[in-house]
């Protein structure tokens, strides 16, 4: 990860903070005690971007669980708590007009590419301010104009539809990629070796990125998967290079996706990357997680993403009242988007028979 | 009018439509530089080459997440399941995607697509590539379910198809790939959720679907020569949206209904079409409803016994004169 990607070059986003002059001499002396730390071009602005992103998936995931306790939100959900470096560091990299793909697992993601915080956590609750109007719920988020093509509650799904988004990205000529993000249980269904395959063979700008958080859903994935890295060890399947990263440092995950971009950008097909991570809690809201061994989330929480990029944002000479400031500042947005969900009506009843079709209707007869 | 064949009339749809709009494109296996397993593809390859034709592996989910991903993205796709029975492998792009994405996201997504597909019996392929399954489609909100009887039908209903801003799941039977009818020159694009009549008779309304339709015709000929019997003859063409008003209107004409389904008994179409009828214009009906199926069996392969299985021409002439009579 230490060599400079194209995308770095010639990217959209900023792979220095420049202007502002805050990087001291400090980075440099880190770096050889940590060798994450290598990543010192990538910048103030744009690791400020990254540790807003953090802050406002953990907190509207935190409060999701709180909305949840107090039974204002039903149903089911996926909290992603851990998987937080995964999401920005993706979306950080992406373009505004690349499209993105996920799970169930999504809250992560969709906010991470801009939707609003009262869209998620309303649709969270069944109110009209939800971005599905209520109609698709927390496995089914989505937010078109921002990119994020939706959430897939049936797994290996969203790898084939991922995959067609970059067809259409290469036949239209338009730059445009496409990046699937799943879990390390995914990569036991058809679909998974399916899309994979096609997407070489057809050499999509497609990026396919395995969150591996060591369970499939209560399961340990190494208990039911033939190889070690249930998506690195497979990428050689399909002529691609095995990639597995820390998922827990955001700027590793945001270093890596720029070079697959630059890759897919470039015509030279997909790729397959696998972020090495750990949910913080259950698989879903009825998990309490009692499958894991004792000290094993003790031992992730000190690979905690967010407390982690605190202390690397606090090494590259950031002041802790910026740091400090922003981590406000978001809370402060999830405290509104919490009052704007709770104030807002649920759904109006006429839109059950809303949007079956392209005509904004539901008729199958006449 | 030239004379087509029903798969030339397949090929003559497609390259219509792509000759019209660049975002057509077309994906399957061997549908390309083999011209399709049916040959009903046949030249496209040639004049609109491979990035438009596009031959795909035996990967029946990343065929259609290829088509869900491109139409939701602006593409115009044709994705070819290359027999219906195949359609278990990936129903759940079918059903769970590409049918509930726009509902889902409270009309965030389109999905202009349609997935072609060859269906039905009577070519002894035994019962995993001869099942007649327009009713799996027909069950699941958000799909629209086309299934043409002639040549005409499926250029027309094909360019309809492909022109629809919604996912359209269209079935050719492949029995009928071989036969030739009339097909008006120049750009045909028909109707979807339209009926046909297409015999007029005052004692018999059968309403029949794709390869039950010439099947029907031929009975209702030997049903007037023979037994004196007069019947309409419904080509339902479309089962979403279906056209009720033109079936309940010449259900109301004779009083009877006859429907001829080539799927399994239990909950085919024709059930949907007999509780419509039964709700809404009962008191016209002058006798029972009389549903001709397929027996509730996986389809044999030997030709006796497809034969046999299969509602022909002679069992609905005798189910008509033994119970309407």
């Amino acid at each position: 990860m230490a060599t400079k990607p194209k995308a770095a070059a010639k990217g959209k986003t900023p792979a220095r903070a420049g202007a502002k002059g805050r990087a001291k001499a400090a980075p440099k002396r880190a770096a050889k005690a940590n060798p994450a730390l290598a990543n010192d071009d990538i910048g103030e602005e744009t690791r400020l971007a990254l540790w807003r992103s953090l802050l406002e998936i953990r907190h509207v995931e935190q409060r999701a669980y709180d909305l949840f306790l107090q039974n204002l939100i039903k149903g089911t959900s996926h909290l992603a708590l851990g998987h937080e470096a995964v999401a920005a560091g993706f979306a950080t990299a992406m373009q505004k007009d690349d499209w993105s793909f996920c799970t169930y697992r999504g809250h992560h993601h969709t906010l991470a590419r801009g939707a609003s915080m009262e869209g998620v956590l309303g649709e969270l609750m069944g109110r009209e301010c939800g971005l599905l109007q209520g109609k698709g719920g927390s496995m089914h988020l989505t937010s078109v104009e921002h990119g994020a093509m939706g959430s897939y509650a049936i797994i290996g799904a969203h790898l084939p539809i991922a995959m067609g988004a970059a067809w259409t990205a290469q036949y239209k000529k338009t730059g445009q990629v496409s990046v699937c993000f799943f879990g390390d249980g995914t990569t036991n269904i058809g679909a998974f070796h399916e899309a994979l395959n096609m997407a070489a063979v057809w050499k999509l700008p497609v990026v396919f990125v395995c969150e591996n958080n060591l369970y499939m859903e209560y399961t340990p994935i190494h208990a039911v998967t033939a190889v070690h890295n249930p998506a690195g060890d497979r990428a050689a399947s399909y002529g691609l290079p095995k990639i597995v990263i820390d998922g827990n440092d955001a700027d590793v995950v945001y270093r890596t996706a720029q070079e697959a971009f630059a890759k897919a950008r470039a015509g030279d097909g997909p790729s397959l990357i696998e972020c090495l991570t750990y949910r913080h809690s259950g698989h879903s809201r009825a998990d309490p997680g009692d499958y894991r061994p004792p000290g094993e989330l003790e031992a992730w929480l000190k690979k905690d993403p967010v407390p982690r990029y605190r202390e690397r944002l606090a090494e590259f000479g950031i002041s802790k009242d910026v740091i400090d400031g922003m981590d406000a500042e978001v809370l402060a947005q999830v405290d509104a988007a919490t009052e704007i969900s709770k104030a807002s009506p649920p759904p109006g009843l006429e839109l059950i028979d809303v949007d079956v079709w392209a005509d904004g209707g539901t008729a199958w007869r006449n | 009018m030239a004379e087509l064949t029903y798969r030339e009339a397949v090929a003559a749809a497609i390259a219509q439509e792509m000759r019209r709009d660049e975002n057509v494109v077309f994906l399957g296996e061997d549908i390309g530089a083999a011209g399709g397993v049916f040959k009903a593809t046949v030249g496209l390859f040639e004049e609109f080459g491979p990035e438009r034709v596009r031959d795909t592996p035996i990967s029946e989910q990343a065929i259609l997440g290829a088509a869900m991903g491109s139409a939701m993205t602006g593409l115009r796709p044709i994705a070819e399941i290359m027999f219906s029975d195949f359609l278990a492998v990936c129903w759940d792009l079918v059903a769970n995607e590409i049918a509930k994405a726009r509902y889902m996201t409270g009309g965030q997504m389109s999905m202009p697509l349609v997935i072609r597909t060859a269906n039905g019996g009577g070519s002894r392929f035994g019962a995993q590539h001869s099942q007649s399954v327009e009713n799996w489609a027909m069950m699941v909100p958000g799909l629209k379910v086309v299934a043409p009887s002639s040549p005409a039908d499926v250029k027309g209903l094909l360019a309809a198809a492909i022109r629809d801003p919604d996912p359209v799941m269209f079935f050719e039977q492949k029995s009928l790939y071989p036969i030739k009818g009339f097909v008006p020159d120049g750009e045909l694009v028909d109707e979807l959720g339209t009926a046909r009549v297409l015999r007029d008779g005052g004692d018999v309304t059968i309403v029949a679907l794709a390869a039950m339709v010439p099947r029907a015709m031929k009975a209702a000929g030997e049903l007037s020569d023979k037994y004196g019997i007069e019947a309409t003859v419904v080509d339902v063409r479309s089962l979403v949206p279906l056209d009720t008003q033109t079936i309940l209107r010449e259900v109301s004409k004779t009083g009877r209904l006859v429907t001829v389904e080539e799927n399994p008994r239990l909950c085919g179409w024709g059930a949907e079409i007999a509780s419509i009828v039964a709700d809404e214009i009962f008191w016209d009906l002058d006798g029972p409803i009389i549903r001709i199926t397929t027996p509730h069996i996986p389809l044999p392969a030997a030709d006796a016994l497809e034969d046999a299985a299969m509602p022909s021409a002679e069992r609905i002439v005798r189910e008509i004169v033994e119970k309407i009579d």
